[in-house]
């Protein structure tokens, strides 16, 4: 397809990697934050086709990985009440709760559906003026967009059994605890692009002014992830730390200004914990006031929630990068893509499952399960 | 669950609220809502996530980019590292 094949040409990539080796004359270490990029990442290899003084670690940018255990509870009690439709992308389905998941509420006789856009789910309420439709709102700033017009859209329709369960996770937040961890290993990073292609570049030069880190917009084909490195290394040999584009085809510096405009209708900024890692500053966005009557949680009185991470489970230091999946003893053993200990091991985009599915185990032959697992993973678009 | 497709416009049902487009996605077509990029033209490609088109692709930094790879190490071995020159030039090491 345009713009896909030509984007994972092997010669080209040939060239950009005897680029990046004859730039890198020193270790360095890069994170990607988006779970899409970790995902091409591992899928083709690119870690291993590297110089060994490049190393890649994996950032924290899977929604379904960072959803917290507590919103994933109140997803799954509002969800097994009657007279509830619950509408959630395909991902989150086997994201483990305390004690089951969307999948096993479905089972239970739970209506639980896939939608593949917030407006489906929209259109879902007003065919069943009846039932309670919830929308279960999660994503970066790349969602945010769509999820701010399916609400905006229902206020404006006059929807009142229409609501969303919010936890959207911002960016620039997210980078700046990562470079305040006292563990912090990370020089540079290859920003989420198609974040960019909604919020633009603006967020970044006083991260990379206040962190001295390389901050290279990034796509997410081979070519697009192969450039972001060679950039952000050609900046660290040279001692630089500025922002720039290697995503110019689908990123102006400016973001797009109108769905800009209607997420700062609809979200205000808000602290979020994210799973794994905790509490984060500013780093996501609730309903304002004037749309708070479209927030489940206002809506759904959910108390009374108790929430367990499986003490095995060590998708917290995976998504700080501090160690990689393989580095896990349940990984591939207790915790795989059926059977996830961990929201990492459930979203294609979890560096656990993204380990799994393309990795070998410990540089072992790959596991025989795991072109079953690709098939149920049903990613979301 | 960032991931955003590019595809090709091929139809813009102006009468629909909010505005929505047909998109080509090499042979499989869905709608989406385009009321983020108003002035897209059929014709013109888009990158989609979750049913919304998000940004319009710029086709020129596309083929820009491609050339640049094309071109990557051919500069050098005809003319140098350009900023090694520059360095050199300016008498830093
Ligand atoms: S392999 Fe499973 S248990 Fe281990 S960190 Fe990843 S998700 Fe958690």
């Amino acid at each position: 397809m345009k713009y896909i094949d030509e984007f994972n040409d092997p010669a080209l990539a040939r060239r950009l990697l005897d680029e990046i080796r004859a730039t890198a004359t020193r270790p360095w270490a890069l994170m990607e934050v988006c779970g899409g990029q970790t995902h091409s990442i591992v899928r083709h290899g690119i870690d291993r086709l590297l110089p060994d003084e490049v190393e890649l670690i994996h950032g924290p940018g899977c929604p379904v990985c960072v959803t917290p255990l507590e919103v994933i509870d109140k997803a799954l009690e509002i969800a097994a009440r009657p007279g509830v439709i619950f509408c959630s992308f395909g991902d989150m389905l086997r994201v483990p709760g305390t004690d089951r998941d969307l999948f096993r509420v479905k089972g239970g006789g739970g209506d639980v559906r896939v939608v593949y856009s917030p407006l489906d789910a929209l259109e879902l309420a007003r065919r069943n003026p009846d039932r309670e439709v919830v929308f279960f709102a999660i994503g970066f700033e790349t969602t945010a967009p769509a999820n701010a017009m399916a609400v905006h859209q229902a206020r404006r329709l006059g929807l009142t059994n229409f609501s969303l369960l919010v936890s959207h996770v911002r960016v620039p937040p997210a980078v700046e605890a990562i470079m305040t961890a006292p563990t912090c290993r990370v020089q540079g990073f290859l920003a989420a692009g198609h974040v960019c292609s909604v919020m633009g570049t603006a967020e970044y030069p006083a991260l990379a002014e206040r962190y001295g880190v390389p901050i290279v917009v990034t796509g997410f084909e081979p070519l697009d992830i192969l450039e972001g490195i060679r950039r952000a290394v050609r900046q660290l040999e040279r001692g630089e730390h500025r922002v720039e584009n290697a995503y110019a085809r689908a990123v102006r510096d400016e973001g797009n200004p109108a769905a800009v405009r209607m997420i700062e209708e609809v979200f205000e900024v808000t602290d979020r914990n994210w799973r794994g890692i905790g509490r984060i500053p500013g780093s996501g966005w609730r309903l304002t006031d004037a749309f708070r009557a479209f927030d489940a949680e206002h809506r759904f009185d959910v108390t009374g929630i108790r929430t367990e991470e499986p003490a095995e489970c060590r998708s917290g230091e995976v998504l700080q990068g501090l160690i990689k999946p393989t580095e896990c003893g349940a990984f591939g053993t207790t915790c795989t893509p059926r059977t996830p200990l961990g929201a990492t091991m459930v979203s294609s985009e979890g560096a656990c499952a993204a380990y799994y599915l393309y990795r070998r185990m410990n540089d072992g032959p790959t596991p025989q399960a795991a072109p079953v697992a690709r098939e149920e993973m049903n990613p979301v678009a | 669950m960032c991931l955003a497709v590019p595809g090709k416009v091929v139809a813009i049902d102006d009468s629909a609220d909010p505005l929505t487009g047909l998109i080509d996605f090499g042979g499989v077509q869905k709608q989406a809502c385009l009321e983020y990029v108003p002035d897209v033209r059929v014709g013109e490609y888009v990158i989609v996530h979750v049913g919304f088109a998000l940004q319009r692709l710029d086709e020129e930094s596309a083929l820009a980019s491609l050339k640049l790879f094309e071109e990557l190490g051919l500069l050098e071995e005809e003319f140098g590292d350009a900023w090694e020159q520059a360095a050199k030039e300016a008498g830093t090491p």
